[in-house]
């Protein structure tokens, strides 16, 4: 339990002042993502950590942004609760501002919401210097600009997270996972899709090329229902939602570059003829594929969606990169927000 | 609609060169009904009014703004509560109603493309025959637009469960002031660059005007049941609330009201409340046959623990429909027993509702006005109502105070000044409370990035530092600022 947010204060203020950029540090389970400005110096912010609050009848908890997931996670579950995002990379040792930062959601994403909806307030440092408070710890307020809400997936672009409030959810009495066989890749986006719209138990949805998985959660008679209206074959493998999150599954051992698509879920097939999961009902696709970058994107943006690449390679930018006004708006942010440009620069756009 | 007149106003002039003379209104009798919002006490005419058809007319507006340096008032349909749709006396009111389409229902990615002048319950009546709605459902939801909705980030009774709408909007096409175009978040997860989608969710009106809506559709629960529980205790109900959420139960909707709502609702509508509780609490769950009944019977027995007087579950749709009906019409109930009466909306947080609500008591003894409290129990936010009379000089004057009074309130015991109605003109003072001066200061450069001239709803919920300056000189006691202690978190 340190608060730090003095001296990493300090620490921007004098990068402001200088013009010097700053890589901020967590854990670093997600340094994959995204490429720190080779002349930055690392502002490590592991040491502000520990949770300021808690209370289960509130669904809130307060944490600052060194806390290792874990501890959040594990003080969550004495309570029959949980963070309603199923963030990736707890066990390896990732904070919650990093978490926030990369904006990684799990497979509950699509039936539950995005990091971003989960974020009730937050304390950051701005590229001056100074502590910005934004939100709150109620379920609902809408005084001041949600500055809060772009934190998350921001890569740090924005600001040095020193707090978040987060809604907690209660942890569903059951869960279970349905198996079905299926080969054809427009049937399984179909059934996924069918389903979600017969039973609100659905928490993830994935196809693997062979088999379709459902996870239901839930009370048990929601649960019940589910399996009526699904069918399929229970399974027993505990850790796959998990495997998936963390990308433990075989098909993460595959060789080639690692694509993350973004697409709304019943977008056809992309057409590539390379190994591909779906997950997310359809909405996330991950694929192996050693296809030129600008071919991927273009294909995937040709269908409304957008691509990053997962695995680290300098020739390629990890997130597709923005254009025209868009591009603008987000610059024109950015230096709001950050004025000098020295945090994270370049981390989640080359020209942010 | 009268046609626009001749009119020598060289802005005026040169919206004709880019509009029909159908869009423009400018003859004051035409223009009367869009002085002021939901909150009538604030009036103001506008210099004109315009009511583009095309998205097109909306860009070539806002160029026209930008190069004569006119302030622009986006407006839905005026329901808002706090007046951030109220007009400035040297600029262009812009109406969205005439941009009133739906364009595409997608029911294979559960998601519909609107116009931002479409009616939030006429979305979910395009989709019924799908088996889907539009979550959010603020009380206005009759008359209230989707654009409107964005702007004002609207919650409703459902949003405990279902969320904002902020959780409900996929995507947005905003016209900024200098008439680009641009498209920020997508029918795919977590699009590029930063979430300036979340951004523009409750920035009423200030960072670009929205011309088109993409929202989230989602399956209607089969089965809805609500019970009504009596309590001789306003700070039991407070506490069988946090209770019930603090047992893992999310119910779709609970509400709560006072004895002095519950008695205008019963004379008013017959709802069958008893007239003698001091609190009652309605709480909805949603789902499933076997769901509904399985947390029904859990939070019967949370309800009963917590001392509840009377438990009465809804026996079919027609009584689930009657008890609703005293909660949806508590405001006009209201409206009958007081001459005025004056809607406040800060949240707290749940633990607090028994304590705020008796210190409100306090305060309505100290100010000589009665209150009644009718409101969104299951996230804290409450609507006191303070009952005044305008006709009786000084009486709104107090009723305001009494309310700036239960804002400072909230804020101090961990809460918000305003959970759902916006700060629009009403409270933009009392933003100098709820957040300090670097933060205010960030606030404005990031309006700054968006509409550098500020003429987008300028004077609008987000004060100067200046003004708060001058307000904090006002408001100090004792040479401290209200709740020094703060860290307003």
């Amino acid at each position: 339990m340190t608060d730090l947010s003095r001296d990493i204060a300090a620490r921007v203020q004098v990068g402001f002042e200088k013009g010097s950029p700053i890589d901020i540090g967590g854990a670093g389970t997600k340094s994959f993502l995204g490429r720190p400005s080779p002349t930055a110096t690392t502002l490590d912010v592991t040491g502000h950590r520990g949770i300021i609050e808690y209370d289960p009848a509130e669904l809130i908890l307060v944490a600052r942004a060194g806390t290792p997931l874990q501890e959040i996670e594990d003080t969550l579950d004495s309570r029959q609760q949980m963070l309603g995002f199923e963030p990736p990379f707890s066990a390896q040792g990732a904070t919650l501002g990093g978490a926030v930062a990369a904006g990684l959601a799990g497979p509950r994403r699509a039936y539950s919401g995005a990091v971003r909806d989960f974020i009730l307030g937050a304390s950051f440092i701005n590229g001056k210097g100074e502590i910005i408070t934004s939100g709150g710890k109620v379920m609902k307020n809408v005084a001041g600009f949600d500055l809060f809400r772009p934190m998350a997936g921001a890569m740090g672009t924005l600001g040095v997270l020193l707090k978040a409030a987060l809604r907690i959810v209660p942890r569903p009495e059951a869960e279970e996972t349905l198996l079905h066989e299926e080969n054809d890749e427009t049937t399984a986006l179909e059934k996924m899709n069918r389903w979600a719209l017969q039973t609100q138990a659905i928490s993830a949805a994935a196809w693997d090329g062979e088999n379709i998985r459902i996870r239901l959660s839930g009370s048990s008679a929601g649960i019940a229902h589910g399996e009526v209206q699904i069918g399929g074959e229970k399974l027993t493998e505990s850790d796959y939602w998990n495997d998936l999150n963390n990308f433990r599954l075989e098909f993460f051992k595959q060789q080639g570059r690692l694509w993350r698509i973004a697409l709304a879920p019943m977008s056809g097939p992309i057409g590539m003829n390379s190994p591909q999961l779906i997950d997310w009902g359809g909405a996330q696709r991950w694929l192996m594929s050693d296809e030129p970058a600008d071919d991927i994107r273009a294909r995937v943006a040709h269908l409304g969606g957008h691509a990053s690449c997962y695995s680290d390679d300098p020739a390629v930018p990890t997130f597709q990169p923005l254009q025209g006004d868009l591009l603008a708006l987000n610059q024109r942010l950015k230096a709001a927000l950050d004025p000098a440009g020295i945090l994270n620069p370049g981390r989640l756009d080359p020209k942010l | 609609m009268s046609r626009a007149k001749p009119n020598s106003d060289p802005l005026i002039q040169q919206l004709r060169s880019v509009l029909p003379d159908s869009c423009i209104v400018s003859d004051p009798a035409s223009m009367k009904p869009y002085e002021c919002d939901g909150l009538s006490g604030y009036r103001q005419m506008p210099r004109v009014v315009v009511l583009p058809t095309t998205v097109e007319q909306v860009q070539a507006v806002m160029k026209a703004c930008q190069a004569s340096k006119t302030p622009v008032v986006p407006r839905g349909a005026g329901t808002s509560l706090s007046g951030g749709a109220m007009p400035h006396k040297n600029g262009v009111v812009l109406s969205v109603n005439r941009l009133n389409r739906i364009l595409d229902i997608d029911g294979q990615n559960r998601c519909a493309t609107l116009q931002p002048g479409v009616r939030n319950l006429q979305i979910s009546d395009a989709v019924e025959h799908l088996g889907l709605y539009y979550a959010p459902d603020p009380s206005s939801q009759i008359a209230c637009t989707i654009g409107g909705n964005v702007a004002e980030n609207a919650g409703g009774v459902h949003c405990l469960k279902y969320g904002l709408t902020v959780h409900n909007i996929l995507q947005v096409k905003i016209v900024t002031l200098n008439g680009d175009l641009v498209t920020l978040g997508s029918t795919a997860p977590d699009s590029p660059g930063n979430d300036l989608l979340a951004l523009m969710m409750g920035s009423e009106g200030m960072l670009g005007i929205v011309v088109e809506v993409v929202v989230r559709l989602l399956p209607r629960p089969p089965l809805a049941r609500v019970l009504m529980a009596a309590f001789d205790d306003i700070e039991k109900a407070g506490n069988a609330v946090a209770n019930v959420i603090a047992s893992g139960v999310i119910p779709a909707g609970f509400e709560m009201m006072d004895r002095a709502a519950i008695t205008a609702a019963e004379d008013f509508v017959r709802a069958g409340y008893p007239a003698d509780a001091e609190a009652i609490l309605l709480c909805e769950v949603d789902g499933t046959e076997q769901e509904v009944n399985a947390q029904l019977d859990r939070v019967k027995a949370l309800l009963d623990k917590a001392g509840a007087t009377q438990i009465s579950l809804a026996k079919d749709e027609n009584e689930r429909i009657l008890f609703w009906s005293g909660r949806k019409n508590a405001f006009p109930a209201v409206g009958r027993i007081s001459p005025d009466y004056y809607c406040m909306d800060g949240t707290i947080p749940r633990k607090e509702i028994g304590n705020v609500l008796t210190r409100i008591s306090a305060m309505a003894d100290k100010y000589g006005l009665g209150v009644a409290n009718v409101f969104h129990a299951g996230d804290g936010n409450l609507h006191p109502l303070i009952l005044y009379d305008a006709n009786k000089p000084g009486d709104f004057v107090k009723a305001e105070e009494f309310g700036g009074e239960i804002l400072d309130l909230c804020v101090a015991v961990g809460g918000t000044i305003t959970g759902e109605h916006g700060v629009g003109v009403e409270k933009i003072d009392r933003m100098c409370v709820q957040f300090d001066e670097a933060t205010l200061a960030q606030f404005l450069a990031v309006r700054e990035a968006f509409d550098p001239d500020g003429l987008l709803n300028p004077d609008k919920a987000v004060p100067t530092l200046a003004r708060c300056a001058e307000f904090n000189a006002m408001h100090v006691h004792h040479g401290k600022l209200p709740h020094p202690e703060l860290e307003r978190f």
